[in-house]
């Protein structure tokens, strides 16, 4: 598939388009990188994001692909309607257990529905 | 004898056994094993599936084990292309090799280097990559695990027999949406030169978890052949 060297690509050079409106929730609000913090709330029920990690500081490492649907909704039989986005967040060991004994650089990553998450300046 | 449950006639019992995958056991069926059966017979009453939909996805269970996860770790090890897209892409990756994912799942693939140590787990519930690995072992579906993973790593890995070096990083992934996780092993050393066959021979299911890494191996003539 791909052209040697010697033999020029015959395809038309790559320009993506600029002129599309995304969908309100298209865009993920977090990009790799960005501070968060967990959501702190106790709705009844199971909920995918376990209370170990509620109120704890992250930073997101990526935007998971494809986009889902948000399961708290679905889960529990209504239409979630438009998907949206999951981050996988890296959080340190030490900031979730006080007291963490091992090396300061062990931490957990786990997905999170953006919908849990709160821009955070640390 | 007529199929028609008939509570008064206590011979049909004996004919008519509502437990068509039940096990070698003796023991009355418990509360959880009863609620299955019903349930399951009800959507085959109401036709809602059928009984061969059941024997079907349990035989797709069963054709998923840790041998093709070690075929997949095997073909990363000794094609860099196929490393690269397992990694950048597990799911996409594992489906060019012909391994299908029945299921919504996507796959991260971890890759243990010099300096950061994978392990995966499911605090929530039993989370695992069966398209790749099978059923999970029960340990890793028991409370003890699911719970001290993401607390203490280095103990639960220490109880595998797993030391890793304090200046490498612990990564523990959780998986509690659609991402499934698999760990890409450290290739062993002294294993230049080996078959993909006899590299695949050597990764263990808890290796892909995360719990224990690969043994350097003796390096000797007749694993060297191509």
């Amino acid at each position: 598939m791909h052209p040697s060297p010697s033999e020029p690509d015959p395809r038309p050079p790559f320009r993506p388009v600029t002129s599309v409106v995304l969908a309100l929730g298209e865009a993920p609000a977090f990009r790799p990188g960005d501070p968060v913090r967990i959501g702190v709330r106790f709705p009844v029920g199971h909920y995918r994001v376990p209370r170990y990690i509620r109120g704890c500081d992250g930073v997101v490492e990526s935007v998971i692909t494809p986009m889902a649907v948000n399961n708290e909704i679905e889960g529990f039989g209504h239409n979630a309607g438009s998907k949206g986005h999951y981050y996988r967040v890296a959080i340190p060991l030490t900031a979730l257990w006080p007291g963490y004994a091992g090396s300061p650089a062990d931490n957990l990553r786990i997905e999170v529905f953006e919908t849990w998450l709160e821009r955070s300046s640390t | 004898m007529s199929t028609h449950p008939h509570p008064h006639d206590h011979s049909h019992e004996v004919t008519h056994d509502h437990t068509p995958c039940a096990d070698a056991s003796e023991a009355p069926p418990g509360y959880y094993e009863v609620m299955e059966i019903a349930v399951r017979e009800l959507l085959i009453e109401k036709q809602l599936i059928g009984p061969g939909e059941i024997r079907r996805q349990i035989e797709v269970l069963d054709s998923r084990s840790p041998a093709l996860g070690a075929k997949v770790v095997a073909r990363a090890w000794v094609d860099p292309d196929f490393r690269a897209r397992l990694l950048t892409n597990g799911r996409k990756a594992c489906e060019d090799f012909g391994i299908s994912f029945y299921d919504d799942t996507e796959l991260i693939v971890l890759e243990n280097t010099e300096t950061c140590h994978n392990l995966i787990v499911c605090t929530l519930c039993s989370c695992y990559p069966r398209p790749v690995l099978g059923l999970p072992p029960d340990w890793y579906k028991a409370k003890p695990y699911r719970a001290r993973a993401v607390k203490e790593p280095r103990a639960v890995l220490a109880e595998f027999g797993t030391v890793i070096p304090a200046d490498v990083e612990i990564r523990v992934s959780d998986s509690t949406a659609q991402v499934r996780f698999l760990v890409l092993p450290r290739r062993p050393a002294g294993t230049d030169g080996w078959s993909e066959e006899a590299l695949a021979a050597l990764v263990t299911r808890d290796a892909m978890i995360g719990v224990v890494t690969l043994d350097s191996q003796p390096l000797t003539e007749s694993d060297g052949e191509a």
